[in-house]
């Protein structure tokens, strides 16, 4: 079959975590760190990437990962727009291609694609010059969620190396724990997937993790990262109510021990999968990560132009 | 009932390593075709040719009526015909669907126009294929259908699966199934297993065919009737049709090249081309299948030849449509892919191609004898090849071998006593 992955040339897009090795993760956390003391400033706002454009091509609702991309781009000095499907051309039935070659008509330096599909990352980045940053693709992927996970983590606890996560909930349709998983087993971490049987797919296991059908297992972990509870899998009975969801799952002060601290990607179903009492503990750590995905997307940004850049010099020999 | 164009029939001398083996005939020889019919067949030099009776595909989707953008009957035949295809079996699944005689009268017609290579024409089980009355199968049989099937979707409902068997006894026709559980399979791309659970594809299990396939073979059995497994792709359906012709039940199944050769690990490569019905299945699944096909057990290769337009396939993976062509890549896919490294013999893979699907279908086995209508295939073993998207018969190009160098070519095809495929002459 044809191979239409784009040329491998990891640092040039971010579409998955299986594209990077532990020293991209590092470099982005550690360019997001620094990045993180501009933002204590009075003015808020750094030159690194002015005159350059970022487009955020949006086939998905989202809150924060676009308000967080959007703000990045601008803390920057980039320009920035941003598409969603409804109101654009998409609602009167253009193609993603149709779409992708349009915007790259304007030649965006980076293109941040959130779609339902799997691979549609993949396939702007195959269609067009530009950057692109997946900002979410199906169950797949959604990396800097990932990378702003560990961001936190690695704030919050001071290390990644052999930190233990589980990971609990709705894994089977989540990229994000897809995404989380693969990430902190490439910083030398370790994770346990917890939740009802038809939740959790099998085979799984081969992104290297451990799988448990009992929340008991979360007591040995270090972070007890809690998934959304998309109340539309009820209608597809992969689990029979939300309410024993909740008795078997759901994240209580009870059964959060001392020192854990408890994550969240957000939205959360407060009283679902996790009691407010935990959600608004100092245990928990929901608006540091919306605080760190501010900092690891403007990293990312400068990490796909300017490292490739430098590594495109180096190849030149202009270094 | 196979349907052609008219024309003369040819007379030609074709000479090389004769492999037939139904007829256990392996050996260099020249054959003598006059007016169409194999007149002598005396001893000959080998020369790197070999020569077998000509392939039948028992599953083909030639999307006439309605998407003649994607197919039509003469680009499908003439693909056909390059694949080295003496007959094929075309799918009702079209738009409208072939469930009355009209329908299918008026393809009859246009075959006989357009079809380079004799094709028969599948009705539907039931009425629109909705799966709720069954379609008028005496009047439909009478009016030459090939043979039944609600192909592109399962018989859901076991109460209509009966009836169609019972009915169907009315007639001589085979009654063809595409199994899947549409329960198990729904939001499902691909199987369910390892790629699914890291790629976060929804998955279609195995057991969404294997339970419909043991219910299929459960009913045909008490019904005393036979039925074909389509497209099998599970390793659990394939113990369940072995299990049941252990039993005694008459039952056949056809299996695809792109079944034999990759798993379900292709799809990581994210091409929509890799993307079937049933999708692609792990390691041991494609063993199973490849057993079964050496021993016989499956007793068919089925192209399941489907074209989409590029537009169509160009997109997202989930996005995209299941399917892909197979018509012209058949052979040399399964010579390079199994038969050059050892898996299946040539033998295997000719007998798989021609006398199995025809006997599955009540079709006259291709043969190389005295007094036979020719129907054959020479085949360039050795013979390199690149497979591009310019180079196919065939007006859509959704293969899973794009770009890939297969060895050994189809040179002739004769179908029916008429040379349809020259490589050389159209060089």
């Amino acid at each position: 079959m044809a191979d239409l992955r784009p040329p491998a040339a990891p640092r040039r897009h971010l579409l998955s975590i299986a594209d990077l090795e532990r020293s991209d993760v590092e470099r982005v956390l550690d360019t997001a760190q620094a990045l993180a003391a501009s933002l204590d400033r009075e003015v808020k706002k750094l030159p690194t990437l002015r005159g350059r454009t970022v487009v955020n091509l949006f086939y998905e609702s989202s809150t924060r990962t676009l308000a967080s991309f959007e703000l990045a781009a601008k803390r920057l000095s980039a320009d920035t727009m941003s598409l969603r499907s409804s109101g654009s051309s998409v609602d009167k039935g253009e193609s993603l291609k149709d779409t992708a070659l349009t915007l790259a008509a304007y030649e965006p330096d980076v293109i941040v694609v959130r779609h339902p599909s799997i691979g549609a990352p993949q396939f702007v980045a195959r269609l067009t010059d530009a950057h692109v940053v997946n900002a979410g693709d199906g169950k797949h992927q959604h990396p800097t969620q990932a990378l702003l996970d560990l961001y936190t983590m690695r704030a919050a606890l001071g290390r990644l190396d052999g930190l233990h996560v589980a990971i609990v909930g709705d894994v089977l349709h989540s990229r994000v724990a897809r995404s989380l998983v693969q990430a902190i087993a490439l910083v030398g971490g370790r994770t346990t997937l917890v939740g009802p049987p038809t939740l959790v797919p099998p085979g799984i296991q081969a992104l290297g993790c451990e799988v448990s059908h009992d929340l008991g297992a979360i007591t040995a972990a270090d972070v007890v990262y809690v998934l959304r509870m998309q109340r539309e899998r009820m209608g597809e009975a992969f689990v029979p109510s939300l309410r024993e969801y909740t008795a078997l799952y759901g994240i209580t002060p009870e059964r959060v021990r001392d020192g854990q601290v408890v994550m969240h990607p957000g939205p959360m179903n407060r009283g679902v999968e996790i009691d407010p009492r935990v959600a608004d503990s100092p245990a928990a750590l929901v608006t540091d990560q919306v605080r760190s995905g501010l900092v690891v997307r403007m990293a990312v940004l400068y990490d796909v132009l300017t490292v490739s850049a430098v590594e495109a010099r180096a190849e030149a020999g202009v270094a | 009932m196979l349907v052609a164009r008219n024309g003369s029939r040819d007379s030609l001398t074709l000479e090389g390593r004769v492999v037939a083996p139904a007829q256990a005939i392996d050996e260099p020889l020249r054959i003598t075709v006059t007016d169409g019919v194999i007149s002598t067949i005396e001893p000959g030099t080998a020369n790197g040719l070999a020569i077998s009776p000509a392939f039948v595909d028992p599953h083909v989707h030639l999307r006439t009526p309605g998407r003649e953008d994607e197919e039509t009957i003469r680009s499908g035949t003439e693909a056909a015909a390059a694949g080295g295809y003496c007959a094929i079996l075309a799918m009702p699944n079209t738009e409208p669907v072939v469930d009355s005689a009209a329908v299918l009268g008026a393809l009859v017609e246009r075959a006989r126009v357009e079809a380079v290579v004799p094709t028969g024409f599948m009705a539907a089980i039931s009425k629109g294929q909705h799966g709720e009355e069954l379609t008028e199968m005496a009047e439909l049989a009478a009016s030459g259908a090939a043979a039944f099937t609600d192909d592109g979707r399962p018989v859901v409902s076991a109460g209509l699966m009966r009836r169609a068997l019972q009915y169907g006894g009315l007639t001589d026709l085979n009654i063809a199934l595409h199994c899947e559980e549409p329960t198990l399979s729904r939001g499902g791309h691909i199987h369910e297993g390892v790629v699914s659970a890291e790629l976060g594809i929804g998955p279609y299990p195995s057991t969404a065919e294997s339970v419909m396939v043991e219910r299929d073979l459960s009913l045909a059995a008490a019904e005393g009737r036979p039925i074909h497994l389509m497209h099998l792709s599970a390793r659990e359906s394939v113990a369940a049709l072995e299990h049941a012709l252990e039993a005694g039940v008459y039952a056949t199944g056809e299996v695809t090249p792109h079944h034999l050769v990759l798993t379900d690990d292709a799809v990581r490569s994210l091409d929509p081309n890799t993307k079937m019905n049933p999708p692609l299945r792990a390691a041991d699944d494609r063993e199973a299948l490849r057993d079964a096909l050496r021993r016989g057990r499956i007793s068919c290769i089925a192209t399941d030849h489907a074209p989409h337009a590029r537009h169509e396939k160009d997109v997202p993976f989930e996005e995209a449509p299941f399917g892909v062509t197979g018509l012209e890549t058949a052979f040399a896919a399964l010579h390079t892919h199994l038969v050059l490294p050892g898996i299946l013999t040539l033998e295997t893979l000719l007998e798989r191609m021609s006398a199995g699907p025809a006997r599955a279908f009540g079709l006259d086995e291709p043969r190389i004898a005295v007094g036979a209508r020719a129907n054959l295939v020479t085949l360039d073993l050795d013979g390199e090849w690149t497979v591009t998207e310019g180079g196919f018969r065939s007006l859509s190009a959704n293969s899973w071998l794009l770009g890939e160098t297969l060895t050994g070519h189809v040179v002739k095809t004769v179908a029916d006593g008429r040379v349809v495929f020259d490589k050389v002459a159209r060089a």
